[in-house]
């Protein structure tokens, strides 16, 4: 057996909680009553977060990355400014995330979800759902079709409301690396008054959320592409890891 | 000035929002028939080996409002201790489920086969436990936690070991309601705050 350790054998490197949002805001009002007061226990990682769920290509249907198409099920398109939103999963070592599975969703070009619970003016769009999923191809590089989703109101101060984005989902290789978040638009001027882009301290962070626009990528005639790279945690690489402490 | 390191920071978290059912659990957000094939929708074929078992919860905000709008993801290992990918593992079991509060009762319930040991780095020994992840609306960065047994032996478990307030490891231990019935509560705020994970 190798001595040599690969970066999928070694422990999670520890999540740097200075790079996310602050868990109390109180700019945010629902995170007051929903953020812990206590401090986090902070542990090596175990098997239980260094292993984690896999998808196939199996689950998914072909237009599930189409959220252009994938709601009437081809039949017709969705209202709005078609976009490709695209980009790759690396890990912390700067190294890609091959066939993982990145989920997500957003409110329709009016700014609408359809979701039971939401009741905002603007219409639901008959032809579009708002959801897609796909697997990060071997380069760890994956793409949706879209449109645009429109700005919306949102009860928490007087008159907030949340800038353009697209909410996403990754897993990862492990279920330590499972994060949540949320892809904004370069020019949006709401980015700078929205109470919960504002939960994250660090403005570079903040910042590595805004897909650019990226014409190389664009469509003549068809779409626009935004670019937006993923970075999950990753695993520390050392020779030395299976040594007893001390040696 | 000093030589530039290359590797990258973590894509910085944001809150799942009051929506994210759209995306994780179409048919609960009230769009069933959206995917041919849900993720997540069961842990487990009913025919996997050993015991089959009902977990019953609510996640509490700080008032101690039961939160109709949480949901929750697990991730566990076969009845053996062996992760669904590792060899040997049982096949009817894919270990991972999404479950969310019910939105009238803020009540969920997860089904799932009861998870064997886990030996770790080191050959050290876990008691049986099934890990959690909690997102919802206000929750900036999605929250860890475990679930373990009353009626499994927990004494020797490293990670309840380094819970230097005794009283709190209570708050990840799951209460024998029946056979093969446990209820197990989230507390996200304030008395009886449940131990949140950074690992
Ligand atoms: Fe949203």
């Amino acid at each position: 057996m190798s001595n040599f350790i690969t970066t999928d054998k070694g422990p999670l490197i520890p999540r740097n909680r200075e790079v996310h949002p602050v868990a109390y805001d109180p700019g945010y009002k629902t995170s007051v009553s929903r953020s812990p007061n206590l401090p986090l226990l902070s542990m090596e990682s175990s098997p239980s977060e260094e292993t984690g769920p896999t998808f196939g290509h199996g689950k998914l249907g072909a237009l599930d990355n189409n959220l252009v198409l994938n709601w009437t099920k081809g039949a017709a398109p969705a209202v709005g400014e078609r976009i490709l939103m695209h980009g790759r999963v690396l890990d912390e070592n700067a190294r890609p995330v091959p066939n993982t599975l990145i989920e997500i969703w957003q409110a329709n070009a009016g700014g609408r979800y359809r979701h039971k619970k939401d009741t905002y003016l603007a219409p639901l769009d008959p032809n579009f759902g708002g959801c897609g999923r796909t697997l990060t191809d071997e380069n760890g590089y994956y793409q949706f079709l879209t449109v645009r989703p429109g700005a919306y109101p949102w009860p928490n101060r007087g008159n907030d409301w949340r800038p353009m984005h697209i909410h996403v989902s990754v897993y990862g290789h492990s279920f330590g690396q499972r994060l949540i978040t949320q892809m904004y638009f370069e020019g949006d001027p709401l980015i700078d008054h929205c109470p919960i882009a504002a939960t994250i301290k660090n403005r570079a962070q903040l910042d590595a959320l805004v897909a650019p626009l990226d014409l190389a990528h664009s469509r003549p005639l068809d779409y626009l592409a935004y670019k937006f790279d993923i970075v999950l945690r990753g695993r520390r690489q050392s020779m030395f890891e299976n040594k007893l402490e001390g040696m | 000035m000093v030589q530039k390191l290359d590797t990258l920071v973590e894509t910085a978290s944001q809150t799942a929002g009051p929506y994210v059912h759209i995306g994780l659990m179409p048919t609960y957000a009230g769009n069933p028939g959206y995917y041919d094939e849900e993720i997540g929708v069961s842990p487990i074929e009913d025919s996997c080996d050993g015991e089959i078992i009902e977990i019953t919860g609510s996640v509490y905000d700080g008032t101690g409002w039961a939160m109709r709008d949480a949901l929750i993801e697990s991730w566990q290992p076969d009845a053996k201790g062996v992760f669904p990918g590792q060899e040997g593992a049982d096949p009817k079991v894919s270990g991972h489920c999404r479950f969310a509060a019910d939105a009238e009762t803020g009540e969920f319930t997860l089904r799932t086969v009861k998870p064997g040991k886990v030996k770790g780095r080191g050959g050290v020994e876990s008691a049986p436990h099934i890990s959690l992840w909690v997102v919802a609306r206000g929750i900036n960065i999605g929250l860890q936690t475990r679930i373990y047994f009353e009626d499994e032996d927990n004494s020797s478990d490293p990670l309840l070991a380094r819970i230097e307030q005794r009283p709190r490891v209570d708050t990840l231990i799951a209460k024998k309601t029946g056979e093969g019935q446990y209820r197990f509560d989230i507390r996200l705020q304030g008395e009886g705050e449940t131990v949140f994970l950074d690992i």
